[in-house]
């Protein structure tokens, strides 16, 4: 515990370094923006402005970028409020409440509490996030490759069990992704694999930045422009001090189902597959369950606005814990920044506490600080931001256009990498049409050279016996976790149709 | 087009990747055992395209049985307007690759602006002009003076000479301050003057 203190108190210093400071009140001012956009979430923002963070150290960079992240989970809350579309899909069950609130003219009142609401869960997340990564971490300095391979199995079974979209398509994607991460050089043997059509491009492999911006960048910004056809009618928001002090006493009536919300959120968060988004909505249900007043719900009831922005916002910690201290990332954000991370010459895992503590703890130390500021920015600046919404689309859409084409260049800097991201948009885009989940393809690609590598070393120490992967009890845990929740559905839609066949 | 009829053509484009894929991962790779350096190093890939191979099939098998809601739907795929919409997109964003390719990043970009903003958003001739000319510096400023990287200039490249003379000749911090200022200055105009909250 007190070594945890001390640790915490070099982040939080860290965290107050000039430049991180600046890189934490840029972050959350842009995450917030990004957030309430229509079309942005925080997997958007993260991925399109990667590139521009090689200006500064790693520290500084991943500090902004989890602010962008932070921030993007108060963001959505505004224009899910105001506008009554979800700024991104981790904000969905706030227009539940939030839509109902604001048309009977308290959109101030939706907006404070959700500010609130993101602080309290933003709060309890990262103080469980201070107390769980270190021993996380030190009980994973024992893993092997054998036990890294069965976790990451795990990971990618979480998205068949619970991801809840099509199971042939998850699959699909899943593998498209691993396999789009083999394309290159092996790193083994050293032999160039699959350079489709000899085009020289493939032989250094395939940035997962390509992928990332392709899909939600270029793919997102013309499913928005797709969604976004009609006109939108932003509510006004009066705020007054006076009104103010009442809405932040008002917090008495949702701080239960706000607590609630918030650990859920973190747990939930945790998993690969779930995160922010399911984890608001569970939180909304439950919130619903225990009311006194459950017929309220979906008319305006201030509760509806908090509990589901409590836990996006746990969940976005929720997804660093998983990040950082096994290298399995928790959301399809984190996968990015984990991709991110590699890029600066870290290797995401558990010894990453023991190897750069700086750089953990002042991403943990920024976290704190982050959540101040960010609940702060929020209230102040809600005026300004419901103004920026109102930006057409057709001004926003080509500017993120030409940042994403940018931002796909400058990695690797050749125009076969831009290429390739538009053709992944413009993919993503049609598949993301017939329901194809695109998240689990970023991970993957993100995963899958981490994946390949751990395969392959615990398959040459056991001399090709797969076995190995059952005999070392940690693995072999993951895997029979693995194939219950690949199997969940499965049993899950028989004993349906047992049901259904007897109620006939 | 039908989303019913889109599902098929997907399902038969992922069966045919795959099999590309796995044709691609046997080009002269080992997919078994080599000994004394483990699986070989067409195994991962090969293995995998297999399963996604397998994974198409059964989007296939489901599409006969319509056993997914795609595969009975008889919704348009994508409905006129968004045809519209979605393929100028597309076709602008073609357009600026292309434009990269044959007159260097920052004359397409200008075109480009100028097309989506004008053409596509009808937007007033001020804010046009406004992103036309700012996101290109900004884009420059950001890039090729903070990060350092070149972007593609083709033909362009020497109307850049005089630029680098003072960029690589200078002292930066007050441009970077000037930079900055002009940027937030331009921002806060086009959004005092082209963001007026909606009567509604």
């Amino acid at each position: 515990m007190e070594t945890i203190l001390v640790a915490l108190a070099g982040g939080l210093v860290e965290a107050f370094q000039p430049l991180n400071l600046m890189m934490i009140l840029l972050g959350c001012t842009v995450g917030l923006f990004v957030g309430a956009m229509p079309g942005l979430g925080s997997v958007n923002g993260v991925a399109i402005l990667l590139p521009i963070t090689f200006l500064v150290p790693p520290t500084a960079a991943i500090i902004f970028l989890a602010a962008v992240y932070y921030g993007a989970m108060y963001g959505g809350a505004i224009s899910s409020i105001t506008l009554g579309i979800p700024g991104a899909s981790t904000a969905v069950a706030t227009v539940f409440d939030g839509r109902p609130l604001a048309t009977s003219g308290r959109a101030d009142k939706a907006l404070t509490a959700a500010a609130i609401a993101s602080f309290i869960g933003g709060t309890i997340s990262v103080v469980l996030f201070t107390l769980f990564a270190p021993p996380l971490a030190d009980f994973a300095l024992k893993f092997g490759p054998a036990e890294e391979f069965a976790l990451m199995v795990l990971a990618f079974a979480t998205f068949i069990g619970l991801g809840g979209d099509d199971i042939p398509k998850t699959i699909f994607s899943i593998l498209v992704g691993l396999v789009l991460a083999t394309i290159g050089l092996d790193i083994i043997s050293g032999k160039p694999r699959m350079v489709f059509f000899d085009i020289p491009g493939f032989l250094r492999g395939i940035n997962f930045l390509v992928l990332a911006i392709g899909i939600y960048g270029i793919g997102e910004m013309l499913w928005t422009l797709e969604k976004t056809g009609g006109n939108v009618i932003v509510h006004k928001v009066k705020m007054t001090w006076a009104g103010f002090v009442e809405n932040v006493k008002s917090v008495k009536e949702y701080i239960k189902t706000t607590t609630l919300g918030s650990v859920l959120g973190y747990f939930v968060g945790t998993l690969p597959a779930a995160g922010a988004t399911p984890a608001s909505l569970m939180a909304y249900g439950l919130a619903k369950t225990f009311s006194k007043d459950p017929d309220s719900f979906g008319k305006g009831n201030v509760s509806g606005v908090a509990a589901p922005e409590a836990a996006n916002n746990a969940a976005s910690t929720g997804s660093m814990l998983p990040m950082i201290t096994l290298g399995i990332p928790g959301s399809p954000t984190t996968a990015i920044l984990l991709g991110g991370m590699i890029i600066w010459g870290l290797r995401p895992g558990p010894l990453l506490f023991t190897e750069k503590p700086d750089f953990v703890w002042g991403l943990i130390g920024s976290l704190y600080v982050a959540n101040v500021f960010t609940v702060l920015i929020n209230l102040a600046f809600i005026p300004i931001f419901v103004r920026v919404l109102t930006l057409p689309f057709t001004i926003l859409a080509p500017i993120i256009f030409v940042l994403c084409i940018v931002g796909g260049y400058a990695p690797t800097q050749t125009m076969h990498d831009v290429w390739l991201m538009l053709l992944f948009g413009i993919m993503g885009y049609l598949m993301r049409k017939l329901n194809y989940p695109v998240a689990p393809a970023v991970l993957a690609i993100v995963l899958g050279p981490l994946a390949e590598r751990s395969l392959r070393q615990s398959l040459l120490a056991s001399q090709g016996d797969p076995l190995v992967f059952l005999e070392r009890p940690i693995s072999a845990i993951c895997i029979a976790l693995a194939v219950a929740l690949m199997l969940y559905p499965v049993i899950n839609g028989m004993l349906k149709r047992r049901r259904a066949a007897q109620a006939e | 087009m039908t989303v019913r009829q889109a599902e098929l053509l997907m399902a038969i484009a992922t069966v045919l990747m795959s099999l590309g894929l796995m044709w691609s991962s046997t080009d002269g790779l080992s997919i078994s055992w080599v000994s004394g350096k483990g699986p070989g190093s067409g195994f991962w890939p090969f293995w995998l395209s297999l399963g996604m191979l397998l994974a198409s099939l059964a989007t296939l098998f489901r599409w006969f049985t319509g056993a997914t809601p795609e595969s009975r739907s008889e919704e348009p795929y994508i409905s006129r307007e968004a045809l519209t919409v979605v393929g100028v997109s597309v076709g602008a964003l073609l357009a600026l690759l292309i434009g990269i390719h044959l007159v260097g990043i920052y004359v397409s970009l200008l075109l480009f602006l100028f097309f989506y903003i004008k053409f596509v958003g009808r937007h007033a001739w001020a804010i046009t002009i406004l992103l036309v000319i700012g996101t290109p510096v900004f884009i420059f400023a950001l890039f090729e003076w903070g990060l350092k990287i070149p972007l593609p200039k083709a033909v362009t490249e020497e109307w850049f000479y005089p630029v680098y003379d003072v960029m690589y000749g200078t002292d930066h911090f007050w441009m970077y301050i000037f930079g900055i200022f002009a940027t937030l200055a331009a921002v806060s105009l086009a959004i005092h003057k082209f963001a007026q909250p909606q009567k509604g």
